[in-house]
């Protein structure tokens, strides 16, 4: 009898392994977290985002089958100065008030080998569309998974700092956005 | 016994002197101007200027350990010799702790120092918008105190010179050749 609950038991076990039928989904806020690096006189800076909200779906076993969508809220912004967070909210920066929004749109998701991956994608900031290639790692924790990348972007692409800040000798014009999302599966 | 103060320094004094009063005004100007790539530009200068100062200021001090200055005219009276003594050394503490409160301020604020580009220093402080903000009040607060002190020590060199007509003003100013 005990031995029959033990063979069922291991049973369930290797069919949830071989199923691999675990997507992660459930994004957890607090366990995620959205920054960006830039240059500023030569010297690195660093800001965050506070608020995004992402929808994706990723399971391991399907890796092309995978999507995500980030919608970072502008507003939420901090770039370590209460100037500097009002000065991006203008029309020469983000326009908060007319583009509140920057989201990002996976397209396809193509798997580098190990947990690597290519997600490719449209980034829309301040009513500018451009095509990226996001590599991002994957790391199953527990019961939830981490997605963490990096992406460079030109902020002259999305007319990020117009009038006299649209030469990049004082604000450089790379700006790396670094990414770390957290899903419990579901 | 000398009467006059070293070349070196004099030359430190005047030097460090310009530096600080271009630093004042450099300071009250700028952080009055909106946020634009010329402010953070002077923002960069004015931080790698208070490096140099600091940096003189140190040289400045181990000359004088090495140079005894010249003695303080015999007619001063103790409380004068005290305050002199006293306002010196308030001098030399606050050229050092105005550079260091402006690099301990923009280390908390997350703005670290390069000096002039090149040569980064040390972020000592982790970011902490409070403590910036905190150091910024102790940034300001000594540099009032500068320049009461600097009031002082411009008058009582005035003071020697024109009124106690003694050679206090004239022992820091450049030498004629005779």
């Amino acid at each position: 009898m005990k031995r029959t609950a033990l063979t069922l038991i291991a049973s369930f076990a290797f069919a949830a392994t071989a199923a691999h039928a675990v997507e992660y989904g459930q994004v957890q806020p607090d366990k995620s977290r959205i920054a960006f690096d830039y240059q500023q006189m030569g010297v690195a800076m660093q800001g965050t985002f506070g608020k995004f909200a992402s929808e994706l779906r990723f399971d391991p076993a399907a890796p092309q089958s995978a999507s995500a969508r980030i919608e970072v809220d502008l507003a939420s912004v901090d770039t370590g100065s209460e100037e500097g967070d009002e000065e991006v909210a203008r029309k020469t920066w983000f326009d908060t008030k007319g583009f509140p929004v920057a989201r990002f749109e996976s397209s396809v998701v193509k798997t580098l080998g190990g947990d690597k991956y290519e997600v490719a994608g449209k980034l829309t900031i301040k009513g500018t569309t451009k095509d990226v290639v996001v590599p991002a790692t994957f790391t199953a924790q527990g019961d939830s998974g981490v997605f963490e990348g990096a992406l460079t972007i030109r902020r002259g692409d999305f007319s990020i700092g117009e009038g006299a800040w649209k030469a990049f000798d004082v604000v450089a014009n790379d700006v790396v956005i670094r990414f770390r999302i957290t899903a419990a599966a579901r | 016994m000398n009467t006059h103060y070293t070349a070196t320094a004099k030359l430190l004094h005047w030097l460090i002197a310009l530096m600080i009063f271009g630093m004042l005004g450099f300071g009250f100007y700028m952080t009055g101007l909106d946020l634009s790539p010329t402010k953070l530009e002077l923002y960069s200068w004015h931080k790698w200027a208070g490096v140099t100062v600091f940096a003189l200021v140190l040289v400045r001090l181990a000359w004088r350990i090495g140079h005894k200055p010249p003695a303080l005219p015999a007619h001063m009276p103790a409380i004068e010799r005290l305050a002199a003594h006293a306002g010196h050394h308030l001098l030399y503490v606050l050229m050092l702790a105005i550079p260091l409160s402006g690099w301990l301020m923009s280390s908390a604020k997350g703005f670290q120092t390069v000096w002039f580009g090149v040569l980064p220093l040390p972020d000592l402080l982790a970011k902490d918008k409070a403590l910036g903000n905190l150091l910024e009040t102790v940034h300001v607060v000594l540099n009032y105190t500068l320049i009461a002190v600097l009031l002082g020590h411009v008058g009582a060199a005035l003071k020697h010179h024109f009124i106690d007509r003694d050679d206090v003003l004239t022992r820091m100013l450049p030498r004629r050749k005779d």
